[in-house]
């Protein structure tokens, strides 16, 4: 068996065996789901037209933006890259593996939603199944990019969930997910553009639901890929084995640059 | 045939405005055990990570294998093993995982047997964050050396092991040295530097204060062997018996103490001193002095050198 693959297995089993890891990756998500699919429903009835695809992209935040950076930060802390790198582990693997073993685990969850969502909450499946999968890759690996390199750039655990915050909430409030875009006023609709949220919910409404999309679905999809692309391009530029976090070969606020494609978004996507 | 396997070259190590390392040099060839001995600070971990490829250094050059560890780090992985002082593995990752997780990334296959003969026989499920502090550091060893590298780096491997666990630790770097293995061996501990090192080089603030064989370290010392006699009358405990060589005498329990710089003459002035008192010796112990005693002389001197603490 291969490194990569005995890597990817292991990191996978951590994902479960780790109670925070299981209850981010999983246990939040569903009983996230539960509740929303239990109490929205009754107060919102439209809430349920896009009921997967907004419990999906939770699933996706709270795997990739509360769950992914965290580890990363404190096994730098307690050395343990360290300890990989005297015995050959690539960055490339320490990076890649936890995102692609927590977008296995936000598969799972998205499978359940899928699965449950139209029994028990008269939730619609999509119209478009390609579509779908798609946009639900996307969303994934652009925002395992930016959780990815939140915990590269993190100088502390501390910091870290300050960062994740500062995508999470407002993602929660104004990515779509509970309200619709077009709800939001005029210039916040705007702002809404630059988190991966908006753009995913978009993606899904009108590629996956073949509903009104708020701007071009296919321009959110290019925006995460590309996000995505540099997101992970960027936290292997600035990837520090050193549990310090003091000899970065560029300055962390490089990491902005992962928002560039969200700006172009939201400057020529209307 | 060149049988130097680590070459430092007036290596700097600096942190802001401090020198860690100021200058060192010195050489290991293959199949050597060589200590690297300091107090905390002295800057022996510095130039371990550096050795390992962990740190850069900010002068002089350093080789390991032929290798450069700053810009080769990724060949230098597959020739070095390394137990770091702190051991840096996942909380949940299994023994067995461990070994495998590690062996896989040097391509070959998981050592086992070594988790057996290291005492982890019955923890291979467990995880690392269930084990022990002395099971962690077995651990640590057993991948240490999992891939056979030819340079072995151990950075204060006993800290916390059991008096077994040491013991099985030193018969097992024997066996790696007899194999032709090269081990740098960063300990506090002179005792098993003493016992184990073949050459021993002495950090003091960044600097090679002392390099030798521990034979050699304390005989160049002020060379007090330590006399401890104990005999059946009190002959020796008359005022004003002194013996040839002596430089310092006293009395402990019932035994007479002296140090001398030259042990032949002290001992035998001793035996005729007795016989012609007629007194009846019980005992006579001579102790020359340990690693740790030149390690202290050393210590104080440099101390006292340059009016700080060591």
């Amino acid at each position: 068996m291969s490194a990569f693959v005995n890597h990817f297995l292991f990191e996978f089993r951590t994902g479960i065996r780790n109670k925070n890891l299981l209850m981010l990756n999983h246990l939040f998500p569903l009983g996230f789901y539960a509740m929303m699919g239990l109490i929205m429903t009754e107060i919102n009835p439209g809430f349920v037209a896009t009921m997967i695809p907004a419990m999906v992209v939770f699933a996706i935040l709270s795997g990739m933006m509360l769950g992914l950076p965290a580890p990363l930060v404190a096994a730098r802390e307690a050395g343990i890259f360290r300890s990989y790198k005297v015995n050959g582990v690539p960055p490339f693997s320490i990076l890649i593996i936890p995102a692609l073993t927590t977008i296995l685990h936000t598969t799972v969850v998205a499978v359940v939603i899928i699965a449950t969502a139209p029994p028990f909450f008269d939730a619609p499946l999509p119209v478009s199944w390609p579509g779908f999968a798609v946009t639900f890759l996307a969303a994934a690996f652009s925002c395992a990019g930016l959780g990815v390199l939140i915990g590269v750039i993190s100088s502390s655990s501390r910091i870290t969930v300050l960062w994740s915050q500062l995508i999470y909430l407002p993602s929660m409030m104004l990515g779509g997910m509970m309200l619709p875009h077009e709800l939001l006023p005029e210039a916040m609709g705007k702002v809404a553009q630059l988190l991966p949220a908006t753009q995913a919910m978009n993606a899904f409404r009108g590629l996956a639901y073949g509903l009104t999309a708020d701007f071009d679905p296919w321009g959110s999809l290019i925006v995460l890929l590309a996000s995505g692309v540099l997101e992970f391009g960027l936290a292997i530029y600035l990837f520090n084995w050193d549990r310090h976090n003091t000899t970065q070969r560029g300055h962390p606020l490089l990491a902005l640059l992962a928002l560039l494609p969200y700006i172009v978004g939201m400057l020529l996507l209307s | 045939m060149n049988d130097t396997v680590i070459q430092v070259r007036d290596f700097r190590k600096i942190y802001g405005d401090v020198v860690a390392v100021d200058g060192i040099s010195f050489e290991v060839q293959r199949g050597e055990i060589f200590g690297l001995l300091g107090p905390n600070g002295a800057g022996k971990t510095s130039t371990l990570e550096c050795l390992e490829g962990l740190r850069t250094p900010d002068g002089g050059s350093l080789r390991v294998m032929g290798i450069n560890p700053t810009r080769q780090s990724r060949k230098l992985c597959h020739v070095i093993g390394v137990q770091l002082q702190s051991s840096g593995l996942p909380d949940n990752i299994c023994v067995d995982e461990a070994m495998k997780f590690f062996c896989a990334y040097h391509g070959v296959a998981p050592r086992y047997d070594l988790l057996d003969r290291l005492g982890l026989a019955e923890k291979r499920n467990a995880q690392y964050h269930q084990l022990s502090a002395g099971l962690q550091r077995r651990l640590a060893l057993a991948l240490a050396v999992a891939h056979d590298p030819p340079v072995l780096f151990l950075d204060e491997p006993t800290a916390g092991l059991d008096v077994p666990s040491r013991v099985e630790l030193h018969s097992l770097m024997r066996e790696l040295q007899a194999a032709g293995t090269t081990v740098i061996l960063a300990t506090h501990d002179m005792a098993e530097a003493e016992e184990m090192a073949d050459r021993v080089a002495i950090l003091l603030r960044g600097k090679i204060v002392a390099t030798g064989t521990p034979l050699e370290l304390t005989a160049t010392g002020a060379g007090l062997t330590k006399v401890s006699v104990r005999t059946k009358g009190a002959s020796l405990f008359s005022p004003g018996v002194t013996f040839p060589a002596v430089s310092q005498q006293g009395f402990k329990d019932e035994y007479a103490i002296y140090f001398s710089t030259d042990i032949g003459p002290t001992v035998a002035a001793i035996i005729s001193f007795l016989e012609a008192q007629e007194d009846t010796l019980i005992d006579l112990r001579v102790e020359r002095p340990s690693l740790e005693d030149r390690f202290l002389e050393i210590t104080r001197t440099e101390a006292t050198n340059t009016g700080g603490a060591p």
